[in-house]
């Protein structure tokens, strides 16, 4: 732990200060049909031009259960369209290396992890994908779910901040905006500034080159390909499916400390700018700075366990005569060192990104922990492109009704009563990670094709599992990689365990932004309780954590704690 | 049923749409910024010596014998395999890990001729999460250079000089540690010779 790491990190979080109001307010313009933006001059031709081939109008406004179908038929159309591709690689162009079609098993689990915005990678990138199922099957979902999940935040911001309403927005405009007045931009401008630093992007062959020390090795084959534009919308859009195998590990896709620094920057870009959207649309931004200050307080709580951790390092290797000074280096890059890593994964894991510039299965257990608790807890900690925002505004209506159970009174929110059927859908959100991850996470415990695939014996494959499922059902992405994930029980499960973790969230979320948005306002009274200041933050952070607590505490004693006290006090390996 | 068909064909062509402009379109136009704009690293910073491509400046490479700085270990494929990246993925209580370092600190201490109460760098000994990490740490490259002197009939002094024109400083003073890039490094003593 080093003074200049502090300043870093001050930099980071002043930066991301700095940088939250002026993109909520260009969220809240492009997030309104008729919204102005300083880009209309360049965008808005094209913008009408798309309605008009897509068959829409601007103005036309969906009910929440159309809206549901909606997005769940795009996200159909476009699943099938990438298992398609991946199916048919070998007779698509942009194949120089000849990869022959994906696997059905692992085309469902890529494709099923792209639409869900999860991006986990069962594929090995430089050794199954061409060119082109990287550009057109994996960065369409890179924009789009990406998009999709901002749409379903701005429709639940929609339908608590109007009142006896029927409609929440239109799917298709959303989708629409989103991507032409900020993603596709923002990523190209990032793409320019990646390859600044050294991302490539090209098409060419694997270079063959002739290594200086001939007799180590003969050739070395380097793989290639069109980086930079996928690695900017992996950041921005929270998606974090890498390239490469080892994601934002390998030096062409994160060459510099200071694409690094910036490449954490842009993962919690947008999620940050969705509180001051939320403020914003709401008529209290107060409340949207009490949310992110909020987020901000776990996500510092996170990264000290997990920068304290690795500094510290392995004390079974200090033992074997290995310098303590560097921490834990193994599956670390010497330009990242402990601190770049610690934020990294701390930033990855409370979006629902999952880009990883260090191996998440090397860490020391404690170090590994907090990955595992950002994940667990909903990925609310800033969370993903509109999933963390949504995510949160659960674990809000969750906080005033607890609040109004406190003090006897009928818990409201913005102006709403929240009523039985309101708490259900809440309830119904959060259920369905838990049973998804801890029902998933048994079942791999004792079937014998899930335990096969652990590298690591002991607590620490425990971990990899419960890692694994959490992963796929809170669409992050991250792995303790040392899975053999890519059998079909593992591709089929975790597919599945994506959907259900994405689909059976957003729907209950979209029927809360129904109910919501059909409820008549009540008038603000001295008994309201108010949801900015610090007793609703200090109530928010509690809820989140006890939530998550007692839901996972069991899981994680067996796994990460109990591996922690073994290194610390026991001399066993695996 | 004609309101979901409707909604699957506006899905259709939504889809179809998004593929032209991000699938095609957007990654093209990067293409054409990067010759434009960052034509050697869009290529991927390759070093090319006598009209052969030695390698890339991103991407390390395997270095065994006594003449040359030796990178970290490697568990991309059977070693620096950079069509193949990955981490060993080991974790803190693995006894291959504990095995696979106390072998190569072993190793390290005999190469360099160092005592057993010298501490290895922790870089020395563990494999990096790409397998392709280009950097080792200063003191590493330093306790490696009289190694490299002594076999390449250098004056030590000069190859730390060396070592130090090749360091590289965190990025604005602030990001990240300082690194040593050995696959340049190499190539300087090459030519030195």
């Amino acid at each position: 732990m080093h003074p200049v790491n502090i300043i870093e990190l001050l930099l980071f979080v002043g930066l991301l200060l700095a940088m939250t109001k002026p993109l909520g307010l260009h969220l809240a313009a492009v997030l309104d049909a008729q919204g102005k933006t300083v880009l209309d001059p360049f965008v808005q031709p094209a913008e009408k031009f798309l309605y008009r081939l897509i068959g829409i109008r601007s103005t036309d406004e969906q009910s929440w259960k159309r809206y549901t179908v909606s997005l769940c038929a795009f996200s159909l159309v476009s699943m099938l369209f990438t298992y398609a591709v991946l199916r048919l690689q070998h007779l698509l162009p942009l194949n120089p290396q000849g990869f022959g079609p994906v696997r059905p098993d692992l085309a469902f689990n890529t494709a099923a992890s792209f639409t869900t915005n999860t991006n986990w990678q069962s594929y090995g990138g430089e050794s199954t994908l061409s060119y082109f199922s990287q550009m057109a099957g994996l960065t369409l979902h890179n924009f789009a779910s990406a998009a999709a999940g901002i749409a379903v935040a701005a429709a639940l911001v929609r339908g608590i901040s109007r009142h006896s309403v029927k409609t929440i927005g239109n799917f298709w405009v959303d989708l629409v905006r989103t991507n032409l007045y900020l993603l596709i931009p923002a990523s190209f401008i990032f793409a320019l500034f990646l390859m600044s630093q050294g991302v490539i992007q090209n098409f060419h062959p694997y270079v063959t080159a002739q290594p200086l020390d001939q007799q180590a090795a003969a050739a070395q084959s380097i793989a290639q390909g069109p980086l930079a534009s996928q690695i900017a919308i992996k950041m921005l859009g929270t998606n974090g499916g890498g390239f490469m195998n080892a994601n934002a590990a390998h030096p062409y896709e994160n060459p510099t400390p200071l694409s690094n620094f910036l490449q954490m920057l842009a993962i919690l870009l947008i999620p940050s700018g969705l509180t001051y959207y939320l403020g914003r649309m709401l008529k209290n931004q107060r409340h949207g700075w009490a949310v992110w200050t909020a987020m901000l307080i776990m996500f510092l709580a996170s990264l000290s366990v997990c920068w304290w951790s690795e500094s510290a390092g392995n004390p079974r290797l200090h033992a074997l005569g290995v310098d303590a000074a560097e921490g834990n280096m193994e599956g670390k890059e010497v330009r990242f060192g402990i601190f770049d890593s610690a934020l990294f994964a701390t930033v990855t894991t409370s979006a629902s990104c999952g880009a990883v510039n260090a191996m998440h299965d090397s860490f020391t257990p404690a170090g590994g922990l907090m990955p595992l608790v950002n994940i667990q807890l909903g990925e609310v900690v800033f969370g993903g492109a509109g999933a963390g925002l949504y995510g949160m505004l659960v674990f809000i209506v969750l906080t005033v009704f607890l609040a109004g159970l406190m003090v006897g009174r009928t818990p409201e929110y913005a102006g709403k009563k929240i009523e039985a059927r309101d708490i259900k859908l809440c309830a119904l959100a959060l259920l369905i990670l838990v049973c998804t991850i801890l029902g998933f996470t048994a079942w791999a415990a004792v079937a014998p094709r899930g335990t096969a695939a652990i590298t690591n014996r002991g607590p620490h494959g425990l971990t990899e599992m419960l890692y694994a499922f959490s992963s796929a059902a809170g669409n992050n992405g991250s792995a303790f990689a040392g899975l053999g994930a890519t059998t079909v029980w593992y591709n089929t499960t975790l597919g599945i365990a994506m959907l259900l973790g994405r689909f059976f969230m957003i729907v209950p979320i979209l029927a809360l932004a129904g109910s919501l948005g059909a409820k008549k306002p009540m008038p603000q009274t001295a008994g309201t309780f108010p949801v900015a200041g610090p007793t609703f933050i200090v109530l928010l952070v509690g809820t989140v954590l006890i939530v998550g607590a007692l839901t996972f505490l069991p899981a994680l004693a067996l796994g990460p704690i109990v591996e922690h006290f073994l290194m610390t006090t026991a001399p066993v390996v695996y | 049923m004609n309101a979901i068909m409707s909604e699957i064909r506006t899905a259709l062509m939504s889809t179809l749409v998004l593929v032209v402009l991000v699938c095609c379109l957007y990654p093209l136009a990067v293409r054409g910024a990067g010759l434009l704009i960052f034509p050697r690293n869009a290529a991927g910073s390759l070093i090319t010596r006598a009209g052969t491509i030695t390698g890339s400046e991103l991407i390390g490479q395997c270095f065994t014998g006594p003449r040359y700085f030796h990178t970290r270990p490697s568990a991309a494929g059977k070693g620096y395999d950079a069509a193949n990246s990955g981490g060993s993925n080991l974790g803190p209580l693995s006894k291959h890990l504990r095995d696979t370092v106390a072998e190569r600190v072993a190793a390290y201490r005999q190469e360099n001729g160092l005592g057993p109460d010298i501490r290895v760098p922790a870089d020395a000994v563990t494999a990096s999460g790409s397998g392709l990490d280009p950097h080792i740490s200063v003191r590493n490259a330093l306790l490696q250079a009289p190694r490299v002197a002594h076999a390449a009939g250098m004056n030590p002094e000069a190859v730390r000089t060396l070592i130090h024109a090749h360091t590289e400083a965190p990025d604005a003073l602030l990001f990240g540690c300082p690194r040593v890039n050995v696959l340049t490094l190499n190539i300087a003593l090459h030519e030195n010779r």
